[in-house]
């Protein structure tokens, strides 16, 4: 503003003006400034809640609360190894699962499918987000559990009994619910994630490189595998690790179908919990002096956790964004 | 910007004049706690609001929150499914009584079983959740029950992975009867369990046992009966096999010696009589032996004794059990003796 000249009419004054703009200026500064402020605040403010409400926990437990699987409200003796593992465990075979298969239906909605569909399973896909975790986990345990139960699982049982390794991963009892059903109720949930983001970034592909490619005589998927994704890798990775936030953070549809056992088994089939589903299963009738710092240490661990994650992933981004330069 | 920004503090003003006024205005009773009364609690409330004016302000978050917010005084009243040992009373300057009793049902999934047909004792049930018993048709289980056609079928326990008065009356008992739960495990509303998967309330329970074939779990007696489960019938205290019905977690209660049990600290599990059920407990009331707001706290009793007198109805009708009268008049006693210038 204050590069265009303004003249004088009479008694208006100029420079009044153009102190005017100046004041302007300056509150819009603090008002984002303070909100800027506010959120590293709130920030602040949750951590310094969470470590004073977890005091109690930490000077008695101190570091080996970390690597402790014992879980006794009886006897007030707590470790976090358990939920730490199970929530670890349920978000990397979510991610498995869920990484492939959306980045496929991204491939397919962008590259392969007939117009006429591409609307429809795109809402779809979109309204999958917006059903309530809850909702996944009525669905997971009076659905998905009982299928599980009665096909699948005895299948993986019988399938894997003679294979090493593999037969301690899919062992015991079918129970329905566990490590293995949660995961995959979560790799549902996430799948939106990925494949709304990683769809919206192929799309950001210049089609002037996609058809130089497709006249070199390239097929489908050297053109995606070699021209589309390395193109577009950063903003893959970056749907990838939003859907990685949600499924370390998910609650209630964990909490349904995981069996919630303070226990850590080699048996993806056999019962486990998390770190969000134990908070939400113990937190209301907690009694005692250490219970509840225990419970509120461990959303202290899961704090540190996303922001491991979320802090490794920003460093990847740009890793990747370096070496997409390079070329 | 500034017209709106005087809007919105006259809002805000009026807001906050608006709150602190219905504060004034109400002399409603409030109260926390114990999620399994809450039900009955709202239901007298209802009917004593109709009668009275007097409303009754109860959250349902947990005995645990119900027992920190009576202790913060932030409540007139806290409501627990655990009753707090005499010492820890003691030393908050806090009395409790019972309400209503509740009853845990142990409830099976074995095919060919029907319910009511499948007997069980304390020592084979805690042998059975410490893993000990690990097939339907092992010689303990047999013994109970020769007739029953048994399948060697795995055992899968179901236990409540939420902290609740259901685990406490649950674990309690176990604890009377075996001396090997008592030391590994013990008795609280969460505990480390030996075996088994964890499930969200009631409800979480009763859908996996009722999904999981060979599975075992435990619900509240209301659950059970308005849910039509395979319950097991239990042998009591004096060695006889009872169903869960009303009348058999009445009886666990009417020969316990309220009268001269210090603070009420009962627990109703393994109780003599040839007709009660062995897994039962009673909910509790925590108040103030000397109120900080005794007219509150007089409230608080009034509408105990009101809903003690007139109130049985409306328990049966969602399945709770009344206490028995002898019950009753320990509690009368108890207020005139312990809680000081409410006029009791």
């Amino acid at each position: 503003m204050a590069g265009i000249a303004l003249e004088t009419y009479g008694t208006y004054d100029r420079a009044r003006t153009v102190r005017g703009f100046g004041r302007g200026d300056a509150r819009f500064r603090v008002l984002t400034l303070a909100a800027a402020l506010l959120v590293v605040a709130i920030f602040l403010g949750v951590l310094a809640a969470l470590i004073e409400g977890a005091w109690p926990a930490i000077k008695a437990f101190g570091l080996p609360f970390l690597w402790t699987e014992k879980w006794n409200p009886v006897t007030e003796k707590f470790g976090a190894l358990a939920p730490i593992y199970g929530t670890l465990v349920t978000s990397f075979l979510a991610m498995l699962i869920a990484v492939p298969v959306g980045i496929g239906i991204a491939i397919f909605l962008t590259e392969i499918c007939p117009n006429a569909f591409k609307r429809p399973i795109s809402i779809a896909i979109e309204l999958l987000a917006g059903i309530p975790s809850i909702i996944y986990g009525i669905w997971g345990l009076f659905v998905l559990a009982p299928f599980l139960q009665s096909t699948i699982q005895p299948w993986l049982i019988d399938v894997f009994a003679n294979v090493p390794v593999l037969s301690s991963l899919f062992e015991g009892p079918p129970y329905g619910i566990g490590v293995f059903t949660a995961a995959l109720i979560l790799s549902i949930m996430i799948l939106p994630f990925i494949s709304a983001v990683t769809r919206d970034v192929f799309e950001t592909a210049p089609p002037m490189l996609k058809e130089a490619a497709y006249g070199l005589g390239c097929t489908r998927w050297e053109v995606m595998w070699h021209v589309v994704l390395p193109y577009s890798r950063a903003g893959v990775v970056g749907g990838a690790m939003l859907a990685l936030g949600r499924a370390l953070g998910e609650t209630m549809a964990i909490t349904f179908v995981i069996g919630n056992a303070h226990r850590i088994s080699a048996s993806l089939l056999a019962p486990g919990t998390t770190i969000s589903a134990a908070i939400a299963n113990e937190f209301t009738e907690a009694l005692g002096d250490l219970y509840v710092p225990s419970l509120i240490e461990l959303g202290l661990i899961l704090f540190f956790i996303t922001f491991l994650v979320l802090a490794s992933a920003q460093l990847m981004l740009r890793r990747l964004e370096a070496a997409g330069g390079k070329k | 910007m500034k017209p709106i920004f005087r809007h919105l503090t006259g809002l805000s003003v009026s807001l906050a004049v608006g709150v602190f006024a219905a504060q004034a205005l109400a002399a409603d009773m409030t109260g926390a706690g114990a999620t399994f009364p809450y039900p009955i609690y709202a239901k007298w409330a209802e009917a004593y609001k109709a009668k009275t004016g007097i409303g009754l302000n109860y959250q349902s978050i947990g005995s645990g929150g119900g027992i920190a917010q009576i202790k913060a005084k932030t409540v007139d009243f806290g409501a627990s499914d655990k009753p707090l040992a005499p010492s820890e009373l003691e030393s908050a300057g806090l009395t409790q009584f019972p309400t209503v009793i509740g009853g845990v049902v142990p409830v099976v999934n074995i095919p060919g079983i029907k319910p009511g047909e499948l007997v069980l004792d304390g020592k084979t049930l805690a042998d059975i959740c410490l893993g000990k018993i690990k097939y339907w048709d092992d010689a303990a289980v047999k013994k109970l029950n020769p007739s029953a056609n048994l399948p060697h079928l795995a055992v899968v326990g179901v236990h409540r992975s939420d902290g609740s008065g259901t685990n406490f009356i649950f674990t309690n008992y176990l604890s009377k009867k075996s001396p090997q739960w008592a030391s590994d495990v013990g008795a609280a509303t969460s505990v480390e369990w030996p075996s088994g998967i964890g499930a969200k309330g009631n409800e979480g329970v009763a859908g996996n046992v009722r999904q999981t074939k060979g599975a075992l779990g435990y619900v509240e007696y209301a659950y059970a009966k308005q849910n039509t489960l395979t319950y097991v019938r239990m042998i009591n205290h004096d060695g006889v096999a009872v169903a869960p019905t009303a009348e058999a977690f009445q009886a666990a209660s009417a020969k316990t010696d309220w009268a001269h049990s210090k603070d009420f600290y009962v627990v109703l599990t393994d109780q003599p009589g040839k007709a009660a059920w062995p897994i039962a407990g009673a909910t509790f009331i925590l108040v103030y032996k000397n109120p900080p707001n005794p007219a509150k706290t007089a409230d608080v009793l009034k509408f105990f004794k009101w809903a003690y007198a007139e109130g049985d109805k409306m328990a049966a009708d969602l399945d709770y059990v009344p206490l028995p009268d002898s019950t009753i008049a320990a509690i009368a006693k108890s207020w005139h003796d312990n809680i000081q210038n409410v006029g009791m």
